[in-house]
């Protein structure tokens, strides 16, 4: 001990003030009801977070189950008031849209994915992985607006605008996820490739994209659930119909959104349901392809 | 794995010369277009509803634009040619207020939630249920517009609404309360918006929260703290920067969402102080009026666009600076 420091003094009189650890005065006990109550507030929390999912579904399930038949997946949409029919308009429409989208924003997203992680240098990397998330947040009536001022007004409502304005929506989805699951691949499988005289393009093609394609297809296949409950772009670039239409431009495209969109909004009963029904097929579609997502991921991961 | 990439080797030794020598600056220079594709379509959206939407600006004047709140819409067919009233301010105020409340009802209840989840939960229990609170981002916003349109804010929400009028009377606040009540409205779609954005900010806190060092919270407890103190002076104060950006990733999610909101909050063209009434929003008033729209107010429409746009830009870059250290949030919630 150092001689400047002061002897200590009074132990004895300052034990005497000082309680036990253990010991439970009112003070502790406090805390420790306080400490209880807030896990209780987190478990009442963590009810009331489930309860709107388990309230849409079943809901849904409930409303829509009634009119969701053959005759609702084959049959073209009635006027609203009349029962019977289908939606058969709406899911030619979102098949055929949201192909379409597919075939253009996959390749193209996993291609930019592809520059990120293999060839991006220097500062632009990071501008367009920025700008990236920046636009998976952008409202998709304004992407919408945007597909409608640039090529609606100089042609007009048809499947393939309806299919641009999905496939705005998905690219930065499938870019962020693509990077992702690249990223993942190990450096050694290029290295080796590489070592045996493959060339980058061949070892990105033959070696990295097949390494991380079960990654590749979660992405997708999110990104097409996506779109395949987008309504707002659609709106603005599809518009919607009341037939059956198979053309890629010059005729105005439906979906199942836009007709539960109307169907939601007009007055009749009978409208109404078929509504129901169309959000539990959406539902059904759209939680399929999240769970066949994950299921590939859990595998791949696993393997 | 290991099988396949010695047998494709072989293979590559022996194709032809001439297709891989020009194969690397092809593919990498379709690589780096599809890479530039993306800022390229940001900036073309940029310019092309900026250029499209300026006639409307220039006729009502920028500022009028925001601060004005009557907007009557012109049946003018000449183009470029204006008749009607185009001030945005109701609507401004409409996507401010049910995105306030959205904020209000979804950000406590987030963090309550993350915190259930990484600190209360069994271990076994954690994954499945954030992955229930995520599933629903899952769904589609149409979805939710039906359910709140013919469920949930007739048969749920009118009878609080109702019960909330008896807040009324209190000086000040008491104005957001005021009668009459309509099925849809502010709250209505607020409410709506509100479980429409939980996913996403419960996914990002919940993230933020499982890296908060671990000799911090082991610290505390050794030093006696309750889970409530470690919670309070450990993790809301390591997590706080995340958990704001993920409330503003939720903010910008809420002040572009379209469909539901344009199904449930009311689409009248004015505005009014009291949650209960009837108005619309940006995003909401675009999907609302655009099929009956003649050429001079979708030039206005495309003018409430680009608010809407710069508005959700702005949120949106602060969110990502706020969350970019953090690094890439798992989960497909937060995309």
């Amino acid at each position: 001990m150092s001689p400047n420091t002061p002897a200590p003094t009074g132990l004895a009189e300052k034990a005497a003030t000082y309680r036990s650890l253990t010991a439970v005065d009112s003070h502790s006990r406090n805390r420790q009801l306080r400490s209880r109550i807030l896990r209780y507030c987190l478990i009442g929390a963590m009810i009331i977070a489930v309860l709107p999912l388990v309230a849409i579904v079943g809901q849904v399930f409930i409303n829509g189950f009634g009119t969701l038949s053959w005759e609702f997946l084959t049959q073209v949409e009635m006027p609203p008031r009349r029962e019977g029919g289908g939606y058969l308009q709406g899911i030619v429409g979102t098949v055929y849209m949201v192909g379409i989208a597919t075939l253009v924003a996959v390749p193209l997203g996993i291609l930019g994915a592809v520059y990120l992680v293999e060839y991006g240098r220097g500062i632009l990397p990071a501008i367009i992985r920025f700008f990236t998330d920046v636009m998976t947040g952008v409202p998709s009536v304004f992407v919408g607006l945007f597909v409608y001022a640039a090529l609606v007004r100089n042609f007009s409502f048809s499947t393939l605008m309806g299919a641009t304005g999905l496939a705005i929506m998905m690219l930065p989805i499938i870019v962020r996820s693509s990077e992702e699951m690249l990223r993942l691949v190990p450096p050694d499988q290029r290295a080796a490739s590489l070592g045996l005289g493959a060339r980058k393009w061949q070892t990105i093609t033959r070696i990295v994209l097949p390494y991380a394609a079960p990654g590749l297809t979660t992405g997708a296949m999110l990104a097409i659930a996506r779109a395949a409950g987008e309504t707002a772009v659609l709106l603005l670039t599809a518009l919607g119909s009341l037939r059956l239409v198979t053309a890629l431009t010059g005729q105005a495209q439906s979906s199942i959104t836009l007709l539960i969109y109307a169907g939601a909004k007009q007055p009749f009963e009978a409208g109404k349901e078929r509504a129901w029904a169309g959000a539990l097929l959406l539902l059904a579609m759209v939680f399929i392809l999240t769970f066949i997502a994950r299921l590939i991921t859990a595998r791949a991961r696993r393997g | 794995m290991p099988k396949e990439p010695a047998r494709r080797n072989e293979t590559m030794l022996t194709t032809r010369r001439g297709a891989t020598r020009f194969g690397d600056p092809i593919f990498r220079g379709v690589a780096v277009i599809s890479g530039l594709s993306v800022l390229v379509i940001l900036g073309l959206m940029i310019a092309v509803t900026i250029r499209d939407a300026w006639p409307a600006f220039q006729y009502q004047g920028i500022i009028n634009f925001f601060i004005s709140d009557e907007w009557r819409s012109g049946f003018s067919t000449t183009p470029g040619e204006f008749t009607g009233e185009y001030g945005a301010f109701s609507f401004i105020y409409g996507t401010l207020i049910t995105s306030a409340i959205a904020v209000v009802i979804a950000l406590p209840l987030a963090i309550a939630v993350a915190l259930y989840i990484t600190r209360i939960a069994p271990r076994r229990l954690r994954n499945t249920l954030s992955y229930t609170v995520e599933l629903l981002a899952a769904i589609p916003s149409v979805v939710y517009g039906l359910w709140g349109l013919l469920y949930f804010a007739p048969r749920v929400l009118r009878p609080v609404m109702d019960s909330l009028t008896v807040l009324a009377p209190i000086p000040l606040i008491g104005r957001l309360f005021e009668g009459p009540v309509v099925t849809t409205s502010y709250f209505s779609a607020g409410v709506v918006l509100a479980i429409m954005i939980l996913p996403i900010i419960t996914a990002i806190t919940r993230e933020v929260m499982a890296q908060t060092p671990r000799e911090q919270i082991d610290a505390a407890y050794g030093m006696g703290a309750t889970d409530l103190e470690v919670i309070r002076k450990v993790i809301l104060r390591v997590s706080f920067p995340g958990i704001v950006g993920a409330t503003m990733l939720g903010l910008g999610r809420a002040i572009g969402e379209t469909i539901a909101v344009a199904m449930l909050v009311g689409g009248s063209q004015r505005w009014g102080v009291s949650l209960f009434f009837g108005g619309d929003a940006l995003a909401a008033h675009i999907a609302n009026t655009f099929q009956d729209a003649f050429p001079e107010t979708l030039t206005a429409l495309i003018g409430i666009g680009v608010v809407l746009f710069v508005i959700t830009i702005i949120v949106n870059m602060l969110a990502r600076v706020l969350v970019w250290r953090i690094g890439r949030i798992a989960g497909d919630a937060s995309l």
